[in-house]
């Protein structure tokens, strides 16, 4: 077959023809994954909530609060059983990484202590800062073990700040912003649920 | 050539990686481990080979003045396909990639195929250059995440060979991948020459 020449109205319309055959693909592809992506970011975001949290039943009454004026939202999962709250699992971010944006989810027991959390999203360095998943859970290390405590009765800040937490080796920046993260979740547990009005 | 040479050409005499080269945007930026470099040359190879079979059959129909713009429509399309794929069946290792899968567009191997290959042989050859091409920068990707995560982080695949206290941090950073690049791409030239 010929090559077909490069008049004008032939290369409008091959490119006419090209993108909207792409387009109908992507229009397709995107109806076929739609339902399974949702799923799978539903699954993710249970599972992370299961993690931090002691076993529970049910997640209801979700909502959104935010700590200060001006800010950004965060998303709060009081989870039960039957009708006794267990804790809430808050999903808090910073921006202040040594990457930028870290998101985690929190868990905060019914007494007021962390009880877990899951890093669900950063960009910190590879074995420096991407660490602070293990660091700030390891319950061997008083010092820099975060779960059982909360920022009332320790001081979230790290030691070199004058705070009772020791920052990852070196990664300070990275230690800071998490401990930031974690102290804004409290402060949504703080603030208290919202009463049935504010709910709606 | 006949088409077992052009299946194996990718492997090492036309390494993509080592020997032209191309695409090292996401071979230097997901090869901290050897899994991410086997999910990102799949997913490469994946595109690669899509391409090329429709570059390959409609050739003809592409006036030469707008072929680049409808190369890079087709190529786009496929890479978005394999994004919302992933994203649905492989969240896992869609969180690893995400940033780099739509950079696949961008990867001058894919386009440096469809130009240079596809645009000029019929649709067999194409399809089994990109297979060839694809599964050696997997090759390739794959051999270079192995080493940077069992120098720099004492992992092979996720299991653990030794302890990291002894591991040096500096082959997951940046430089790690220039530095095992090049002597990869020593090593491969020895093999070549042999």
């Amino acid at each position: 077959m010929a090559k077909k020449e490069s008049s004008f109205i032939n290369m409008v319309v091959t490119l006419f023809v090209v993108t909207l055959v792409a387009a109908g693909a992507l229009g397709f592809v995107n109806d076929m994954t739609k339902e399974a992506i949702e799923a799978a970011k539903l699954k993710a975001k249970l599972s992370a909530i299961e993690s931090v949290l002691p076993e529970f039943q049910e997640i209801k009454g979700e909502y959104k609060v935010a700590t200060k004026p001006g800010q950004d939202s965060l998303e709060v999962y009081p989870a039960y059983n039957g009708n006794d709250l267990v804790g809430l699992a808050v999903k808090t971010f910073t921006n202040s990484g040594f990457s930028g944006y870290i998101a985690i989810m929190a868990g905060i027991g019914a007494d007021g202590n962390f009880t877990g959390f899951e890093v669900l999203e950063h960009a910190e360095t590879p074995g420096l800062g991407s660490k602070m998943d293990v660091w700030f859970s390891n319950i061997d290390k008083p010092k820099q073990n975060i779960i059982g405590k909360n920022p009332t009765s320790t001081k979230f800040l790290v030691t070199k700040d004058g705070g009772d937490i020791d920052a990852i080796t070196a990664s300070t920046i990275t230690s800071r912003a998490f401990l930031e993260a974690l102290t804004q979740a409290y402060e949504t547990y703080e603030a208290g649920m919202p009463t049935e009005n504010s709910m709606n | 050539m006949n088409q077992i040479q052009n299946f194996t050409k990718g492997f090492i005499k036309e390494n993509p990686v080592f020997v032209l080269l191309l695409g090292m945007c996401p071979t230097l930026g997901v090869t901290s481990s050897a899994i991410n470099g086997l999910g990102m040359g799949l997913a490469t190879t994946f595109v690669l080979v899509m391409s090329n079979i429709v570059v390959s059959l409609v050739k003809s129909q592409i006036p030469d003045k707008v072929r680049i713009p409808s190369f890079i429509v087709v190529i786009a399309t496929f890479v978005t396909i394999v994004q919302m794929v992933m994203e649905a069946y492989l969240p896992s290792l869609f969180k690893s990639l995400g940033l780099f899968i739509p950079l696949i567009v961008v990867n001058c191997l894919v386009l440096g195929r469809a130009e240079a290959f596809a645009s000029k042989n019929n649709l067999g050859a194409s399809i089994v250059d990109g297979l060839g091409m694809g599964l050696g920068f997997s090759f390739a990707l794959t051999l270079l995440g192995a080493v940077r995560e069992l120098f720099g982080s004492g992992k092979l695949f996720d299991v653990t060979i030794y302890p990291e206290d002894y591991v040096s941090l500096l082959f997951v950073l940046p430089p790690g991948a220039f530095i095992v690049l090049a002597y990869l791409i020593l090593v491969i030239n020895k093999v070549k020459k042999a």
